[in-house]
């Protein structure tokens, strides 16, 4: 019999655990703490952790000097939107997939991610040209379709996955039942996969709320999100630090409370189906 | 009233024929097991009638209507899953009425229903538990509630037993046979156990790579099988086939005799054999034994016999119980 993890590997698991952890946390972590310092104390060096003067100057000032909220309020409108849509399509694409498959529907799922690895840059201009001549440029409309297309892959292949666990038996229960495939899938599948379309509209809520390539090229003003309001903070005036990190914590803290909140369902969500 | 019938019904996938035509009646009020070995097509067939395949061609006629292209829910069918495949997100209660609310039936008479299936069923006090807090018979149970509420044309059980640990499927047998004498509702029972083909059915399809090897009533292919395979397929132990100088002197290619028409003694006899195993079982013995010249056979005596390994016997066949074959397997005609 092989042995137990003994104390110290588990030990020096954890202290190396504890440091990747560390490491990715300590940008977002100085980040919260440049937000409160003054633009000089921002860039002093060597830098001080705690011993400066707090000050909340730099919310009062971002505030006084762009609407917060009209931009967050973009942000929730297109994450959300995005989302919603993208569940529609994804549902019912991932049932198709999972429940009547074909021999080719493994290469299907395959080429719909294979778009994601395509920099999106090539395809800018004629998105871009399709936006202006459309008049969708600056909507929030046109910008919850390109949101929703970019991340429609990843929805389908996640809720694919799900799906599969589902045994096709009691769908099938509920056609002898009478229900029709609407219904099937409101009444039946939906209720079971709940936990797996949890985690899917999380991680869409996520990736569509930090997504800066189209809602910069994208949008000037009325559509224009949080990614927008933090880029505003960083070139024209030169380097703002203290304002920049008052404009990008402003702009994360909510999704970031949502991920903490939810940090268990996200974990089930993407490690689904690999571990069992 | 349910009375199903089958016209020259065939299923391929791909190129593969799995059901290359089958003609079936199956009249209303009658118990039919479906058995075979696994991948003889009989669960493949059951979902056709239920609709969850899509027929490649042919009739299915539930009381005179042609359904082949209707959907499942549209037959009037109810369908019993081998995985149960409860609704694990409801209670007992809605699982048996969700078939009801489908047909957008009142509450009243929901209520009415499912509350005189769980009487029937003994599921009264489990009706607010979800499926996952039950046990395998009473989930079992449930799958059977959710059945009968919607008064189906008839029933499809797709080997509603394999999960049941043993002593649990004989009593669920009984129960399944005692709810159709209740119901008296046409029943489609599939099954690769003879045993529960045996005691539960009115009539047997004896089904072998998608074809209908021998309809009949229980008793009929124990003592009348039409060819070999249902011969070997029916009773248990399996009938011997002998061939060779034995089987020249009935005129034929092989004979099957079962395990139970011998008479066996230790000294004379028509065929000499040395028992290698003997199983003791109390109420009958099974005897492995190897017969000079013929090769391994099965005896079973009923009770318990002295004999153990090595032990020299006898063997001499009931001649009114041998069957008689061809060299196609076909069974000839008792001399």
């Amino acid at each position: 019999m092989e042995s137990k993890q003994t104390p110290l590997g588990y030990v020096s698991f954890s202290v190396f655990a504890w440091i990747v952890g560390l490491l990715i946390f300590f940008p977002i972590f100085w980040m919260v703490l440049t937000s409160f310092k003054t633009e000089l104390e921002a860039v002093s060096i060597p830098p001080s952790f705690i011993s400066f003067d707090w000050t909340l100057e730099n919310y009062a000032e971002v505030q006084q000097r762009s609407n917060y909220f009209k931009f967050a309020m973009n942000s929730v409108i297109l994450a959300v939107g995005s989302t919603l849509v993208g569940l529609v399509f994804a549902v019912t694409c991932a049932w198709a997939m999972a429940f009547n498959p074909t021999k080719r529907t493994k290469d299907a799922l395959l080429w719909m991610l294979s778009t994601k690895m395509m920099p999106p840059v090539g395809v800018l201009v004629p998105i871009y040209l399709v936006f202006r001549d459309w008049g969708l440029l600056d909507t929030r409309f046109g910008l919850i379709m390109v949101l929703f297309l970019m991340n429609l892959p990843i929805m389908v292949w996640m809720l694919y996955t799900y799906f599969k666990e589902i045994p096709t038996d009691i769908l099938e229960a509920a056609r002898m039942d009478g229900a029709t495939l609407p219904k099937e899938i409101i009444f039946v599948l939906l209720p079971m996969a709940v936990p797996g379309i949890a985690s899917t509209m999380l991680l869409n809520i996520i990736l569509a709320w930090n997504e800066a390539f189209w809602t910069l090229n994208l949008t000037t003003s009325d559509a224009a999100p949080l990614t927008a309001f933090i880029a505003s903070y960083s070139s024209p005036e030169g380097l703002f630090w203290a304002k920049l990190s008052a404009a990008s914590t402003l702009a994360v803290a909510p999704i970031l409370v949502i991920g903490w909140f939810s940090q268990k369902q996200l974990v089930r969500g993407l490690t689904f189906g690999a571990v069992k | 009233m349910g009375a199903i019938r089958l016209e020259k019904v065939k299923k391929t996938f791909g190129t593969l024929d799995v059901i290359p035509g089958v003609d079936l009646d199956i009249n209303d009020g009658e118990f039919v097991v479906f058995v075979g070995p696994s991948g003889c097509g009989k669960s493949t067939l059951l979902r056709l009638i239920a609709g969850l395949e899509d027929v490649t061609d042919g009739k299915i006629l539930i009381n005179g209507t042609d359904v082949a292209n209707e959907a499942p829910a549209k037959r009037g069918l109810s369908m019993v899953f081998q995985s149960y495949a409860l609704y694990p997100h409801m209670t007992v209660y809605n699982n048996i009425a969700f078939g009801l609310k489908m047909a957008g039936e009142s509450k009243e008479v929901i209520e009415e229903k499912v509350q005189s299936a769980a009487k029937i069923l003994n599921l009264t006090d489990y009706l607010e538990r979800r499926p996952g807090a039950l046990s395998g018979g009473q989930r079992q149970r449930v799958a059977i509630g959710r059945a009968i509420v919607r008064n189906p044309a008839a029933f499809l059980f797709d080997e509603p037993l394999s999960n049941l640990d043993a002593a649990l499927r004989v009593n669920m047998r009984l129960e399944i046979t005692g709810l159709h004498q209740e119901l008296k509702t046409t029943m489609i029972y599939v099954t690769h156990d003879q045993v529960e083909a045996m005691t539960m059915a009115d009539k047997i399809v004896v089904l072998q790579a998608g074809r209908v090897e021998q309809v009949g009533k229980p008793m009929e292919l124990y003592n009348n099988p039409t060819n070999k395979f249902v011969a070997g397929f029916i009773g248990s132990p399996k009938m011997n086939f002998l061939g060779g100088e034995l089987a020249k002197k009935y005129d034929c290619h092989e004979i099957g005799i079962r395990p139970e028409h011998f008479a066996i003694s230790t000294e004379k006899g028509e065929i000499p054999a040395t028992v290698k195993i003997a199983e003791h079982l109390g109420a009958e013995t099974y005897l492995h034994v190897e017969a000079d010249g013929l090769g391994p056979m099965t005896v079973r005596a009923t009770g318990e016999i002295p004999l153990g390994e090595h032990d020299k016997i006898f063997l001499t066949p009931e001649q009114d119980r041998i069957h008689r074959f061809d060299a196609q397997g076909l069974a000839l005609a008792k001399s």
